[in-house]
């Protein structure tokens, strides 16, 4: 599943994804008929719209077998926690637990499922940008630790939020803004040359503002690192 | 000019400001020392369920609980209040001055008696009210309200208190903590030893033994409930847990999360007013229990923000409270707490925009030592919003339009181009320095990546997958 922004900004993401899982020995599959989990409108307090986009997230993994393997933290915390919350009730109550119970998010997969088979590299030093939902919500930083194993990490609190917040960053981008502007000078007074997370979502908004501010320090999703020289 | 009425407008001139960053400096002060002094205790974790336990299975059994409570405090010779709401609360404690013929009142802490806007409504009757806590002290002297439920006046320097002190009270400007600190307890020590009466809050009710327990660092507490012939504690109703093994469990939580020590300096355990053969002591003791919209809450979906114990952590983890301040929130209380605990007690259609002024970082949950669900209480106010109409309606429609186009395949593929297109006019190399509408307030701080030219699921088929 590779979700709506890595579907339509950052398609790159989605391949280096698949490849890793290939070099891992995995048969990829990409279902027709996806595109957002809901959790936009699931955020804004829109749930009958969520629920209808989750429903069409059911609808295309409902033929489907296996871990489904997500590159973003918050897409797949959102399927793990609140697929089954919304769908409570519902006849659909129980495709919901059980597609919550296959999703996997890609470091997640990676470490917990297949032990790591493949692992980071990069060519400079990495500022590792936790996502919250991923963090706090599946516990993902140990998985993102091992991958990264092999790099070199500079010193960076990267439990901080970033301040995206999803449309929080629409509606409030002023405080978001100024959240991020915190964490751009965590980041540049680190030494990072990179700064690796496994979101999409909050990885563009920090590239954004690195960009906006003239930055040299690039930007990229973990999948990348550790499928080089794809995308 | 008039003050904003919405956390946008609020934290937008916040935004960047001394206060601000008083704010931001002081609770990563807060939250280091909070981190330093869970870090000794291994079994944080078995304490949190513990405390949560307690915390819930009080709410559950909170008709109960308070029956014995009152009982208990009757038993040792103080008097209860059950006050409905604010005005009724507000009455009650007038009441219990005038009899006493109490004019001057020395005040702990309480956020309840802010939340019910009590000194307000004491001074237009005639009664000098003097804040005794250091930090609410120099929001009175300063006319400013408090912004942390734990440390009022975070959002000042040491400097702002400074000048505070040297304007109100005519001393030479100091920004020595200890002489600050001194010039304060020499003023207030007439104030205490003058007073008729002392208004408190309380941090907890024991109910089987009808005590009542006072937290503070300053001693200012003790004073309030013990020099004045008659002591007023005001208690929300959901203040309550069973017995001693249990508040002790919430103790040890509550000052380790809220300042990060192990104990506060005094925790004032007061049983009845002062009995005969007792050194000092109030002549009466009244205990105000306030229910303000606290039932209704109890029986609504954030029923559980009730169990919180008032720590202030998730205030000082919180980027938005770090970011803006307590006075972006415009209510008594703000942070993570106040974005659930305002809406729930005032109603959302009062405050439909504090649950959107959170990222739903979840940093909140993470250190509560109570393990309440606010970001997933946050969803459920959002929710109760959108279906008061709250929303804003480019974000409504704004979601429609993008569930509209992501409806089937064939949709969403054009929908990909489409915005490909559109934004070639704005973007550079990949880059959109600018957008219009909407999203500009995006670009003004950031950079967006523009759609690919192939999205992920073309370049796939394309492959052969």
């Amino acid at each position: 599943m590779p979700t709506c922004l890595v579907d339509a900004l950052a398609p790159h993401v989605g391949e280096a994804a698949t490849a890793a899982l290939e070099a891992a020995g995995c048969r990829v599959e990409v279902p027709d008929g996806q595109a957002c989990c809901g959790q936009p409108a699931m955020n804004v307090g829109l749930v009958d719209e969520a629920r209808e986009m989750a429903g069409r997230t059911l609808d295309a993994f409902s033929g489907t077998e296996g871990p489904v393997v997500v590159p973003s933290g918050s897409c797949a915390e959102m399927i793990v926690h609140q697929y089954p919350r919304l769908f409570a009730g519902t006849e659909r109550e129980e495709e919901a637990i059980r597609l919550a119970e296959r999703v996997r998010e890609l470091t997640r997969f990676l470490v917990t499922d297949l032990g790591a088979p493949v692992k980071a590299a990069c060519d400079g030093a990495v500022a590792y940008q936790y996502s919250c939902h991923g963090l706090r919500g599946l516990g993902l930083d140990e998985t993102a630790d091992r991958l990264l194993e092999g790099t070199v990490r500079v010193d960076y609190d990267g439990t901080q939020c970033c301040g995206f917040g999803g449309l929080f960053s629409v509606a409030m981008p002023d405080v978001s803004g100024a959240i991020m502007g915190e964490r751009l000078d965590a980041i540049e007074a680190s030494g990072a040359d990179y700064v690796v997370g496994g979101d999409v979502s909050c990885l563009l908004h920090i590239e954004g503002g690195l960009r906006k501010r003239g930055s040299s320090i690039e930007v990229r999703h973990i999948a990348e690192l550790l499928a080089p020289g794809e995308g | 000019m008039s003050a904003p009425v919405t956390f946008v407008g609020r934290a937008e001139r916040l935004l960047g400001s001394p206060e601000a960053r008083a704010v931001g400096a002081a609770t990563r002060h807060m939250s280091a020392n909070r981190e330093a002094a869970w870090a000794e205790m291994s079994w944080w974790p078995d304490l949190r369920d513990r405390v949560r336990r307690i915390r819930l299975e009080s709410l559950a059994g909170l008709d109960r609980l308070l029956a014995t409570f009152a009982e208990r405090v009757t038993e040792a010779g103080g008097r209860v209040h059950f006050a409905a709401d604010a005005a009724e609360a507000r009455e009650i404690v007038a009441g219990i001055l005038g009899q006493a013929g109490a004019k001057r009142v020395v005040k702990g802490k309480s956020m309840l008696s802010e939340e019910i806007d009590l000194n307000a409504h004491l001074e237009a009757a005639g009664v000098e009210v003097t804040e005794t806590d250091l930090g609410e002290w120099i929001a009175q002297l300063a006319g400013d309200t408090p912004s942390h439920i734990i440390a009022p006046v975070l959002h000042m320097t040491r400097q702002d208190v400074g000048r505070v002190f040297s304007e109100k009270l005519g001393v030479p400007y100091t920004d020595d903590p200890v002489e600050l600190n001194a010039l304060a307890r020499e003023s207030l020590r007439d104030v205490f030893l003058a007073a008729d009466a002392g208004i408190t809050g309380v941090n907890l009710a024991v109910a089987d033994t009808g005590s009542i327990v006072v937290v503070t660092n300053e001693g200012n507490g003790r004073f309030s409930s013990t020099a004045p012939r008659v002591h007023i504690a005001l208690m929300g109703m959901e203040r309550i847990v069973p017995d001693w093994p249990s508040a002790a469990v919430v103790l040890e939580s509550l000052a380790r999360s809220a300042t990060g020590q192990r104990l506060s300096v005094y925790t004032n355990v007061i049983t009845g007013p002062r009995r005969p053969g007792d050194p000092d002591g109030p002549e009466e003791l009244h205990v105000v229990i306030v229910d303000n919209g606290r039932s209704r809450v109890l029986a609504g979906e954030t029923a559980e923000i009730l169990a919180c114990i008032r720590c202030g952590a998730c205030l000082n983890v919180c980027p938005v409270f770090r970011t803006v301040g307590g006075h972006g929130y415009g209510t008594v209380y703000s942070g993570p707490v106040g974005a659930v605990l305002a809406p729930s007690l005032d109603g959302i259609d009062a405050r439909p925009d504090l649950p959107y002024a959170s990222t739903l970082c979840g940093a909140c949950q993470e250190v509560c030592p109570v393990g309440i669900q606010i970001p997933s209480m946050l969803l459920d106010l959002r929710r109760a919003a959108a279906e008061g109409g709250h929303l804003p309606t480019w974000i409504r429609r704004g979601v429609h339009a993008f569930a509209s186009a992501t409806a089937t395949p064939g949709r969403w593929r054009t929908a990909k181009r489409l915005a490909r297109l559109l934004t070639a006019p704005l973007a550079r190399a990949g880059w959109i320095r600018r957008l219009p509408g909407p999203g500009e307030g995006w670009t003004r701080h950031r950079e967006l990546r523009r759609p690919a030219a192939r999205s992920f699921l073309e370049r796939w088929r394309r492959r052969g997958g």
